[in-house]
């Protein structure tokens, strides 16, 4: 054990704010939903580290990643899917442009 | 024999019956109607008669006691109220005169309401079913057991006078292209009048009967006559007599309003607005005779204890009837419709009555009340024929000539009631006269017609009496009440017969008239028999047969038991002589009269005949004394209502509210409205108005925020 947690943790913060950036900032949607995948997988980062660090003896930490690595892959398949959509319906995939749902 | 005694209930039962089918399933087909009408009452005659004969062949223990049946009717907590009928020899006596008069009055009746004729009574099915109605009314009172069943019995009659004196105050519009708007309006106050003044005397017979029902507990007319009930009644006092005099008084009260005595007498002349049949069978033969038949079932509770001061029931009887006799026959002398004259002799013929039965003499009132059914029925049906032979003369007159028909519509001097427009009637209708001149004799008094023998009875019976005493008393009265009657009996009758049937046509309708057809003449013809023979029923030569049938039935009581009353050739021969006195000066007087001319009686008596023709004022006195001061009151009441108390009070209370209700109003509008229900909306419509840009449309926005918030919240976990 020669690195210690908070090193670990200091990379998943890191990744997380890169996915946060890119999901405030991109104007792409597909840069959006990228933003998000990283964001995932910082919180990933943690769960594994913090069950490895902490409570090793119990496989809750593990499971939680596989379910949200799970749920991701489901997340990026659906979200894949409206951009796709609303790229045929709107010719565009600016999210500043898909703003109809407001007053 | 025995077997006529338990088809009773359907003397009564048969009417009603034909009443209920009539109203209810064939009151449109007439024909159909007063043949049912006829064909209960003429069941019920048949039982009645067969009652008759068992009662007569019953012998004397059937007679006195009879036989009954009870009806436990109104269970009342730990009493029950039994109703009830029986039979006696005084139900059957009566039993024998009713349904029989009843049915005569009911075929009279199909002609008289023009049956199957272009002119045939509007209403002539129910016409019909009031009759059916009332003869189960009066065939019930005669064969009650109890005053219960006696009292509703004699309610049903006065209800069916009411709707039948006012028959003629529904006359449709709509079929009937000439209506008289006054005969009509004068038809509703007329029973209006009969109703209320016999209700005067309904209510002290109530009042009666339930003062007996708490003295004794019981209503059946056995019970309370045994020696020790009203040996009971006696002793209680009340109103300083003793209790069974203040009933009897009560009763008499009750009977006073039914059978028109005086002071309650007013009534029944204006009953003569109704059809002449109700006239002659309601107003002239039995309904009120119910009052006379009422004092002298309950005769034991006037008898009880009589005597002139402390218990003077019976004397007062004996008053009430003399005051009426001689009221009666002296208005009789002044009127011209032919059958107020006959209704005023009515009156004054239920006075004697009521003088006989003053005497304690049960029997020798029932008596004349039977023949006077008989002779008085026939009268009126005699005036009806009369009537509408005076009518047809008048139609025959306005078609002979045609061109003053409207003319003769508008005759509004003719009135086929007037003896005055009639005269020499008995050249037009020979079968109506010789009848109604049996009908006359008989009222009169002369032998052997029926009237002689039942009237001689009370005034023997009187003078008999006062022989016995020599003293001013009660048979004095009578005889002398009695006595003058009977000259002014045969004196109005002369007047009348010489105005209608003798002397010479005084209108041209009177010239015209036609004799009726034989419906209406043969019941005249077979009433006219029993006015010549009916008398024999008691003649003192034959044994007074009548007096043993009836006169034990009190016995129980020990207290009324008068012997048969002895001819007396005193009374008989002086009563004999004034009839024919007074029926020759009328007939003398008035067979020459002219129309026009003032008549006889005018001449001589000037303004006695004037204070006559208006009746003694009564009705006058009446409407000061009774009437306006009960419309005024009404009227105060009225106002107190409507104008001065209650409605102001009603309208006050309901402007507070309208105050109130509008403050409210202000309140709600305002307070909870404006502030509280429009404000909530306008602060969450304004709140959306600000927060809806908030809601840009664009995921970074919203990401951006929760970023913000989620680190804000974290900053707050972390630093406080």
């Amino acid at each position: 054990m020669g690195i210690p947690l908070y090193w670990w943790l200091a990379v998943a913060a890191a990744l997380f704010c890169l996915g946060l950036y890119g999901a405030l900032s991109r104007k792409n949607a597909i840069g959006v939903l990228l933003g998000i995948e990283l964001m995932l997988n910082a919180v990933n980062i943690n769960l594994v580290v913090f069950w490895r660090y902490i409570t090793p003896q119990a496989l809750t930490g593990q499971i939680f990643a596989m379910f949200v690595i799970g749920i991701a892959a489901a997340e990026a398949a659906a979200g894949l899917a409206i951009i796709i959509a609303a790229y045929r319906q709107r010719d565009t995939v600016v999210v500043d442009e898909l703003d109809m749902m407001h007053w | 024999m025995g077997f006529f005694f338990n088809l009773t209930p359907f003397v009564p039962l048969f009417p009603l019956l034909a009443f209920a089918v009539i109203i209810l399933f064939t009151h449109r087909n007439n024909r159909l109607s007063s043949n049912i009408a006829i064909g209960g009452i003429t069941l019920s005659t048949v039982i009645a008669w067969g009652i008759v004969a068992a009662t007569i062949a019953g012998g004397e223990r059937t007679r006195t006691e009879g036989w009954q049946l009870s009806i436990p009717w109104l269970p009342a907590g730990t009493s029950v109220l039994d109703i009830g009928l029986a039979v006696d020899g005084l139900s059957a006596a009566m039993l024998f005169m009713v349904p029989f008069v009843c049915l005569m009055i009911f075929i009279y009746s199909q002609g008289y309401m023009n049956l199957g004729k272009a002119n045939q009574d509007p209403r002539y099915a129910r016409f019909f079913a009031y009759m059916s109605l009332f003869a189960a009314g009066m065939l019930g009172l005669v064969v009650a057991r109890d005053l219960l069943f006696a009292f509703i019995s004699w309610e049903v009659m006065g209800l069916c006078s009411y709707l039948l004196i006012g028959f003629w105050s529904f006359r449709n519009r709509n079929t009937e292209d000439h209506i008289d708007e006054a005969q009509v309006d004068r038809a509703k106050k007329a029973g209006l009048k009969a109703f209320i003044t016999t209700g005067i005397g309904d209510v002290l017979l109530l009042a009666g009967i339930a003062l007996l029902y708490s003295y004794t507990g019981t209503l059946t007319f056995r019970e309370l006559f045994q020696p020790e009930t009203l040996a009971a009644l006696q002793q209680q006092t009340l109103l300083g007599m003793p209790a069974v005099t203040v009933i009897a008084l009560l009763i008499f009260g009750g009977a006073v309003g039914k059978s028109a005595q005086f002071p309650l007498h007013v009534w029944l002349p204006d009953a003569m607005e109704g059809p002449t049949p109700v006239s002659a069978l309601i107003h002239a033969a039995t309904m009120v005779a119910a009052g006379v038949y009422l004092v002298a079932r309950t005769m034991p509770l006037f008898i009880a204890g009589f005597d002139y001061t402390s218990a003077p029931a019976l004397y007062w009887v004996a008053i009430i009837g003399a005051i009426t006799v001689l009221l009666g026959a002296t208005i009789g002398l002044a009127q011209d419709d032919i059958k107020r004259v006959l209704a005023y002799s009515t009156i004054s013929q239920l006075g004697y009555r009521m003088m006989g039965l003053g005497l304690g003499g049960v029997v020798v009132g029932i008596v004349h009340l039977l023949t006077h059914a008989f002779f008085k029925a026939l009268l009126f049906l005699g005036a009806g024929s009369v009537i509408h032979g005076m009518e047809h003369g008048h139609h025959a007159m306005s078609h002979h000539a045609p061109g003053d028909l409207a003319e003769s519509r508008e005759d509004e001097s003719f009135n086929a009631n007037d003896m005055k427009q009639m005269g020499g009637l008995r050249h037009r209708m020979p079968r109506t006269v010789w009848p109604y001149l049996f009908g006359t004799l008989a009222l009169v008094g002369l032998a052997p017609f029926a009237g002689f023998w039942s009237k001689d009875e009370i005034l023997g019976e009187a003078f008999v009496g006062w022989q016995h005493t020599l003293a001013i008393d009660h048979h004095l009265l009578v005889w002398l009440a009695g006595t003058v009657g009977v000259f002014l009996t045969a004196l109005y009758m002369g007047r009348q017969l010489a105005l209608v049937f003798w002397g010479r046509p005084r209108h041209q309708a009177a010239a015209q008239a036609h004799e009726s057809p034989n419906s209406r003449t043969v019941p005249l013809m077979i009433l006219a028999g029993f006015a010549l023979v009916g008398g024999f029923a008691n003649a003192p030569f034959l044994g007074s047969p009548l007096h043993h049938f009836m006169a034990d039935i009190h016995q129980a009581s020990h207290l009324v038991n008068v012997a048969a009353t002895e001819f007396n050739f005193v009374v008989a021969g002086m009563s004999t002589i004034l009839a024919v006195t007074g029926l020759l000066a009328g007939w003398l007087l008035y067979r020459n009269y002219q129309a026009g001319q003032v008549e006889p009686f005018k001449r001589y008596l000037g303004p006695v005949f004037t204070v006559l023709e208006r009746k003694y004022y009564i009705d006058e006195f009446y409407q000061l004394a009774i009437v306006q001061p009960v419309v005024w009151l009404a009227d105060q009441v009225f106002n107190f209502d409507y104008r001065w108390v209650i409605d102001p009070f009603v309208n006050l209370v309901a402007a507070i509210g309208r105050w109130a209700a509008d403050i409210s109003g202000v309140f709600d509008s305002v307070a909870i409205d404006t502030f509280l229900v429009e404000g909530v909306a306008r602060a969450f419509n304004a709140a959306g108005r600000w927060l809806r840009y908030t809601q840009t449309g664009r995921v970074q926005n919203y990401l951006l925020v929760v970023v913000v918030t989620v680190l804000m919240l974290v900053g707050l976990y972390l630093y406080l």
